[in-house]
């Protein structure tokens, strides 16, 4: 089967899907009902979108399969920010009441974080992969400790605020902030889509991509920070879904053969949407809300995770 | 020309390479040779910009290297290292298209596709195209990324111990190629080799380290005799003319 044709039927899938959500037993209620769904579909379809763009560019320039931008610790790092400003300004502060700043707060703070993070890892030659990995891990509980020692310090209150944070799931999509974080990703997006033929050449590696006269490592940099913008804006939408995007990425690496990130990524976009959209319409109309989408999904990335992690193994 | 002026390069305080100044001359394969740790690869890095050399300069045909923008650069030198590994799977010709990124960014006009063709057919890789990388032999593999370099088709061509893991018959046919690149396209060459007969039998100039100092550099056959040998490598090699070679008999020295 042609790259193209596998496209066409990974993007009819989700149409019928998006479909499905919006119309399914809406029993005519234009006014209010689809307005709402709209709503959850866009956040869903920009979350997805934003996940998957990220994870295969940052997997690309980390040259590995298996890191994904949550797993280095921006996920925990988006709730200790959450945490600190309740907890010293507290719940009414116009940091936490107007989404908007609070929103923009999140996203510098992160972006800087992957600059530090940066200089660490990739200015002192080639790590290891097993070093990202361990380094990520180890900030990324630092990082939730604390959240969590701040969180018993903190009036029970303003508790339930940080609760709102950390569980943002996709029942209660911050519609607030959707339209603003549309307008971020397809920013991010338009501004890389432009270099993924440089991606490309990234992905056979550091000697050879400057030896093809690629700017190694500036566009290492300037992507990493365009992974962790896009990471931020998900995390703000829906809250952390830490193996999301690994799912979707490999995936995607499994079901189209191509070097191509344009190709790759437009997969592994498709797949979100399927997998979240039709995944979310599933738990909403099959198990009536019995569980979450995201409890399904980390449960089988978990899994999946675990897999990737004994192939490898075995390869390596 | 390639100008190297007092190039240095240190790892805390050791200087692993220590004010060397070299010229390579157009139209001629150079072989850098010397014992493991004498700075040649790290040399040949800097000389080719994956490292920054800490002082001194280098000039190809007297334009300062660091001046240079990554994409003029890479039209003009190339550098093969000796590990590729890589984390996506690509057919031969996928990889030698790669070569012509400095000069198409990733959209191949008619004349990419021509030099391609040429690149495969030069390598003699023509059957082996549409063959993933990761299905062939060190020798095809080999191949496939010099014939990549050849795509890129730049003035000089920079290599880093090509024969490593090949057989005799493979690096026989390598180092054909490269007289062939200087021979019949009018390439500069410059190579860092292990086996000093290979430098001896094919190459035009000869520099060798040691210590990351340049302690020999000349013409051929101004190296390959015992008393030089001895300064490199510490060892009594005599040399045995056979035909139109010289022969370094250094294995029970």
């Amino acid at each position: 089967m042609r790259d193209s044709t596998k496209l066409i039927i990974l993007y009819a899938l989700a149409a019928l899907f998006v479909g499905l959500y919006l119309f399914h037993d809406l029993n005519g209620s234009y006014d209010y009902a689809l307005p709402r769904r709209g709503v959850k579909v866009a956040a869903m379809a920009v979350t997805g979108i934003a996940i998957a763009y990220a994870t295969v560019v940052f997997q690309t320039i980390t040259q590995n399969r298996i890191l994904t931008p949550s797993i280095m610790g921006l996920d925990s790092l988006y709730m200790l920010i959450q945490t600190v400003i309740i907890f010293f300004l507290g719940s009414t502060h116009i940091t936490v009441v107007n989404k908007q700043v609070n929103f923009l707060l999140s996203v510098i703070a992160m972006v800087i974080f992957a600059l530090l993070l940066y200089q660490l890892l990739f200015k002192k030659g080639n790590r290891p992969v097993y070093f990202l990995l361990l380094v990520g891990i180890i900030v990324g509980t630092f990082f939730s400790s604390i959240s969590t020692f701040l969180q018993v310090l903190i009036d029970p209150n303003e508790f339930l605020t940080v609760q709102d944070a950390m569980f943002a799931s996709f029942n209660n999509v911050n519609s607030d902030l959707v339209w603003l974080s549309i307008a971020v990703v397809a920013a991010c997006i338009f501004i890389g889509w432009r270099q993924l033929r440089i991606m490309d050449v990234i992905s056979l590696g550091r000697d050879i991509s400057m030896n093809l006269g690629v700017p190694y490592d500036r566009m290492v940099r300037s992507t990493l920070i365009l992974s962790a913008v896009l990471i931020a804006v998900s995390t703000a939408l829906v809250g952390p879904i830490t193996f999301f995007g690994l799912i979707v990425a490999n995936l995607s690496y499994q079901f189209i053969k191509s070097y191509k990130h344009s190709i790759t990524i437009t997969a592994a976009a498709g797949l979100s949407l399927i997998l979240l959209i039709g995944g979310q319409w599933i738990v909403e109309r099959v198990f009536t809300f019995s569980t979450t989408l995201s409890v399904v999904i980390e449960f089988a990335g978990g899994v999946y995770f675990i897999y990737l992690l004994l192939k490898e193994s075995r390869s390596a | 020309m390639i100008q190297v002026r007092e190039l240095s390069k240190f790892y805390g305080k050791k200087a692993v390479v220590e004010k060397v100044s070299v010229n390579i001359q157009r139209g001629q394969i150079t072989s850098f040779i010397g014992p493991n740790g004498a700075g040649k690869s790290t040399l040949l890095s800097m000389v080719s910009r994956l490292l920054d050399a800490d002082t001194g300069e280098v000039l190809v045909d007297k334009d300062d290297v660091r001046k240079m923008k990554s994409n003029d650069f890479a039209k003009r030198v190339s550098i093969l290292k000796q590990s590729n590994y890589m984390n996506v799977r690509l057919t031969v010709r996928e990889l030698v298209s790669f070569g012509r990124f400095p000069h198409s960014r990733g959209r191949l006009n008619e004349e990419d596709i021509r030099v391609i063709d040429q690149a495969i057919e030069y390598m003699e890789l023509g059957d082996l195209q549409d063959n993933y990388l990761d299905e062939l032999s060190g020798g095809q593999r080999q191949r496939a990324f010099i014939s990549m370099v050849i795509a890129q088709d730049t003035e000089y061509v920079l290599l880093d111990e090509p024969l490593n893991n090949l057989d005799m018959k493979h690096s026989v046919q390598i180092m054909k190629i490269l007289r062939r690149l200087v021979d019949e396209l009018g390439k500069t060459v410059v190579i860092v080799l292990h086996d000093i007969n290979f430098a001896s039998v094919y190459s035009d100039r000869i520099v060798a380290l040691k210590d990351g100092r340049v302690i020999k550099d000349g013409p051929t056959e101004d190296i390959i005799n015992s008393e030089s040998l001895k300064e490199i490598y510490d060892m009594d090699i005599p040399i045995k003319q056979m035909s139109n070679c010289r022969i370094c008999v250094y294995f029970n020295s």
